[in-house]
């Protein structure tokens, strides 16, 4: 089976699909990787580092496409600038493209694909479930942007991110508020605090604090309470009443803080506005706004897709291409997703390719499939599937406490007095019967279970085993019976006894050498 | 000697052993509280022989020449992963000899005693008997179990709760006809009846009991040793044999305890023994969604050499695949790229109290890194990486998130806390308990699979 990786075309794209790490691993589980020449460039890797990873070099488009099997794409199919061919029109019928296709806003492409019968998998529509976080391009493109927007800001701000104290006197740190806790908004965090920083952070989603906290940043709060988990994971639109409270918490941190990275996305709709005009006239002149969300129209009103603006003395970062700023970088991961994704996809590489659709991981990432657009795929409620018990299972937590409070007391009282009075019943019962001699021997018996109580307490949990070996070599004190009897006038007794010290001579010598082998091995 | 000086004597040698299992309080001490065990038994076996009693020196001079020579043999061949089954088939070797010395006694012609006094010492006959035969079986089917020369599934009797109380019915029954018998062959039907249910309530009880319980089972034959040793005391009127006995017992039953509660379960449950089997059912327990994701040697490496502070956690898999020394290498060579590695233990951990504290002494890991479950628990939010290492029921989240889980209370490693966990495993089987386990499927856990030994044999290679 031919996979082939096209050189991408846009303007600005340093990614490229596949590293030669990645074709290492692909030509191992026999795929035929074929490369378009200086595909790997602007990501350094050099066509060498593709041959010598077993890829063969192509350097023409249209002869390379015309081999294709399997298309391993960044972004989705357009036309070249250079040459006016689109390239859709390059790719053969049957094939199966792989690639970022955002299918919701490209429905032409869409058409275009079934049309021309190409199959087609989208990058961006793997369903957000656990077993799929490995092929989930989403959070590794996201991640990457997290960690450029704080690189980005650090180039703008014209100061340290970490407080120092020097000769020169004191340098205090910068503060970076986050908005939005997703992968992205968590890698910044991460970055931000790495470098230094003082780090708050908001999300509406209330289940992502204590991922902020474990971060070691501020979780801002509001005084309001709704939940801001929508389906998938993603957050929702919220009320009119909680954006006020937002607005009003943004604008407090506006004024105090130095960067404002924003993140925050509805899935299928415009970023909604969060940082205002107002805000950022508030803010220190030299902040510095990064706005993740600038190429779905931007968290901040002054957001200049694709470019830095610099407004009222704050410079307003809207760069959309963020990933491919890291371009080694984002191609490793990318890569690595997709090499997974062919690993669900492609069970013999012999076999002709066929796409299981009753698999959800596939059903959901592929959008044309047959000449047939098969987008949006049917909803897979993910929340429905976890567990809800916890809900449910607090309030009888609660009338089972109740219960055992009233009866505590008394079985407390019970469960103390019971063994004491049983205790003293049995003393008295030997007491009255028992000859002396036997209260003597029962005396001593006592006294020594408690001495044993008090000494093995303090025996420490990593010696149980010596421990034991120990005791066993000393409960074969029993030796001391045998050999009291073993002079008996009984030849059947002297037998017993010779037996019985035998078999506890093994175990006293046998015992405390193997305790002392062990505990030679902790002395050292 | 004087009768006055044996038991002067015998004080010492309690003494010296009291010393001794208090010398094991710190790893510094003990070894010089094992001198004075042997110390203590040496003081109480030559007053023996050479108090008044004693004739028969020849006997005694052939029986513990051969009997040290093969104990010491013993005690070098062992491996340390073979310990649980030496301390077993030691721990047989106190109940037979505690049945010799119970017989032996009954038969002594020159114990004549009368009234309570005789009705005494025959209970204590009968007791010791009965504590030595029980002691004997159940640790020998333990140490078949443990050298896997049974099947350490757990073997469940149709109406074994019944068939026990039968078995004590009988034997008290047979008690009262022991202690009426006029003469000795009155005395032998009950006799040997005892010794017959003894030795099968014995083998009855551990073999109800199955592989991951076994640290109870083995800690419980310990005290069963000592209170066999305790009856024997008594019926030779003996306070030497009495105070060690007790010693020994309440040692055992204290470990008994400890690893029942690292269990988070009642004793009475894990002798009556069923875990894991048809008839607990883990209804309530949640299916587990989502999917392994698998690791490689190289990912871990570099997982780890980046570190700050790296958690290992040892199960019965370390002892199974004699991981212990390439552990120990790893560590070693992580804590010289200056990683902070510790080693986290459960109580639990392996088939015997201690047992991989002894494995990892063994392979050179400095003890002031080990540390107990309750000592690192709090600790695991600062941990980089943890490698859990053949262990899985001691690291189930289940048992503290799902209520209708069977390991639910139990206290485990909260090692899923860490900010990346790696665990070492052969495939994806449930452990001892038949337990899924959530820790697999969190989104910060790799898996490792494959033999333990050679995937950390591979790791040293890579990091050395």
């Amino acid at each position: 089976m031919k996979i082939v990786i096209p050189k991408e075309i846009k303007t600005g794209e340093k990614r490229v699909a596949t590293t030669p790490d990645i074709t290492e691993k692909l030509v191992k589980k026999g795929f035929r990787v074929l490369v378009e020449r200086d595909a790997g460039l602007e990501a350094s890797f050099s066509d060498e580092a593709y041959v010598d990873a077993g890829a063969e070099i192509i350097s023409e488009s249209k002869e390379l496409y015309a081999l294709a099997d399997i298309i391993l794409k960044v972004r989705a199919p357009q036309d070249n600038c250079d040459t006016n061919i689109h390239e859709l029109d390059l790719m053969p019928k049957g094939c199966l493209l792989i690639c970022f296709i955002w299918p919701a806003q490209n429905a032409e492409l869409l058409q275009a694909l079934a049309d021309k019968g190409i199959d087609a998998m989208a990058m961006d529509s793997v369903p957000r479930i656990s077993r799929a976080q490995k092929l989930d391009a989403l959070s590794s493109m996201a991640n990457i942007a997290g960690y450029r927007a704080v690189v980005e800001a650090s180039n703008h701000f014209g100061r340290f991110f970490s407080g120092q104290i020097t000769a020169a006197g004191k340098v205090p740190p910068a503060k970076v508020m986050v908005i939005g806790a997703g992968v992205a908004g968590l890698a910044a965090i991460g970055t931000a605090k790495s470098l230094g920083a003082i780090v708050r952070a908001f999300d509406t989603r209330p289940e992502v604090k204590d991922q902020i906290l474990s971060m070691d940043a501020e979780f801002l709060e509001m005084d309001f309470e709704e939940d801001g988990s929508g389906e998938g994971g993603y957050a929702k639109q919220m009320s009119q009443a909680f954006i006020d409270a937002e607005m009003a918490l943004f604008a407090e941190q506006a004024r105090d803080v130095d960067i404002i990275i924003t993140t925050a996305l509805i899935p299928g709709k415009p970023a909604p506005k969060l940082i205002t005009t107002e805000m950022v006239k508030s803010m220190k002149h030299g902040s510095v706004i990064v706005d993740l969300a600038a190429e779905q129209g931007g968290n901040c009103e002054l957001t200049k897709p694709h470019r830095i603006a610099e407004q009222h003395g704050v410079k307003i970062v809207g760069f959309t291409d963020m990933p491919s700023r890291l371009p080694a970088q984002a191609s490793q991961l990318y890569s690595s997703n997709l090499l997974n994704m062919l690993d669900e996809l492609v069970k013999d590489v012999k076999a002709p390719l066929a796409l299981d659709m009753n698999d959800e991981v596939i059903r959901g990432a592929t959008v044309v499939n047959a000449g047939e657009i098969t987008w949006p795929p049917p909803v897979i409620d993910v929340a429905a599937r976890q567990p809800a018990y916890s809900e449910q299972s607090v309030p009888d937590v609660h009338v089972t406490i109740d219960e055992d409070e009233a009866t505590s007391g008394l079985k407390k009282v019970l469960s103390t007095l019971l063994p004491v009075a049983f205790g003293a019943l049995l003393l008295f019962g030997m007491g009255a019967f028992a000859p002396p001699s036997f209260m003597g021997h029962f005396t001593v018996f006592i006294l020594s279970c408690f001495i044993g109580y008090m000494v093995i307490w303090n025996v420490s949990p990593s010696l149980h085993t010596p421990l034991m070996s120990v005791t066993n070599a000393i409960s074969s004190i029993i030796i001391i019976g045998a050999l009291i009897q073993v002079s008996s006038q009984s030849s059947l007794i002297t037998i017993l006894s010779a037996v019985a010290i035998l078999i506890a001579s093994i175990n006293i010598v046998g015992g405390f050498a193997v305790t002392q082998r062990m505990l030679k091995m902790f002395g050292e | 000697m004087s009768e006055g000086l044996v038991n002067s004597i015998y004080l010492g040698a309690a003494i010296m052993f009291i010393l001794a299992l208090s010398g094991l309080s710190s790893n510094e001490n003990a070894r010089r509280g094992n001198l004075y065990g042997m110390l203590g038994m040496g003081l109480a076996i030559i007053a023996t022989v050479f108090s008044d009693a004693v004739t028969n020196y020849w006997v005694i001079l052939i029986c513990m020449t051969l009997g040290s020579v093969l104990g010491l043999i013993l005690a070098r061949r062992v491996k340390m992963t073979q310990m649980p089954q030496l301390v077993a088939i030691l721990h047989s070797l106190v109940g037979l000899a505690a049945m010799s010395v119970g017989y032996a006694t009954y038969l002594d012609p020159e114990i004549h005693l009368l009234g309570a006094e005789k009705t005494i010492h025959d209970i204590e006959v009968y007791l010791g008997i009965y504590i030595g035969g029980m002691t004997f079986s159940g640790s020998v089917i333990a140490f078949g179990k443990l050298s896997a020369m049974i099947n350490s599934r757990p073997v469940l009797l149709p109406a074994r709760h019944l068939l026990n109380l039968i078995m004590l019915f009988v034997v008290v029954y047979y008690g009262f006809e022991f202690v009426n018998a006029e003469n000795l062959s009155d005395a032998t039907i009950p006799l040997i009846v005892l010794t017959v249910i003894a030795l099968v309530f014995g083998v009855h009880m551990v073999i109800a009991i199955g592989g991951a319980d076994m640290p109870v089972v083995i800690s419980m034959l310990n005290s069963y040793s000592g209170w066999a040793a305790a009856a024997t005391g008594f019926m030779l009127s003996n306070d030497l044999l009495i105070v060690t006995g007790a010693l020994v017992g309440s040692s055992g039953a204290i470990l008994s305890y400890i690893m029942c509660t690292a269990m988070n379960r009642n004793f009475f449950s894990v002798i009556a023994g069923g875990f894991g089997k048809p008839d607990v059912t883990s209804s309530g327990s949640t299916a587990v969604a989502g999917e392994a994701v698998a690791t490689s040697i190289e990912e871990v490496a570099q997982l780890l050499s980046s570190a700050k502070k790296v958690m290992i956690v040892p199960g019965y898999g370390m002892a199974m695949a004699q991981a212990q020394r390439a552990v120990s290498d790893v560590s070693r060579i992580l804590m010289g790229k200056g990683v902070n590695v510790i080693f986290g233990i459960h109580p639990v951990a392996g088939r015997m109290p201690g047992h991989m504290n002894v494995l990892l002494a063994e392979a050179k890991v400095p003890y002031d890194v080990v540390f107990e479950m309750d000592e690192v628990n709090d600790d695991f939010p600062n941990v980089d990486v943890t490698l859990v290492i053949g262990a899985n029921d001691t690291v189930n989240p289940a048992a503290l998130d799902d209520p209708g889980s069977p390991i639910s209370g139990m206290p485990v490693l909260e090692v899923w806390k860490s900010k990346m966990t790696v665990v070492l495993k052969r495939s994806m089987a449930t452990g001892y308990a038949g337990v899924d386990n959530p820790l697999f499927y969190k989104d910060n856990t790799r898996m490792l699979f494959g033999d333990a030994k050679s995937n950390m044999d591979d790791l040293v290679k890579v990091l050395g």
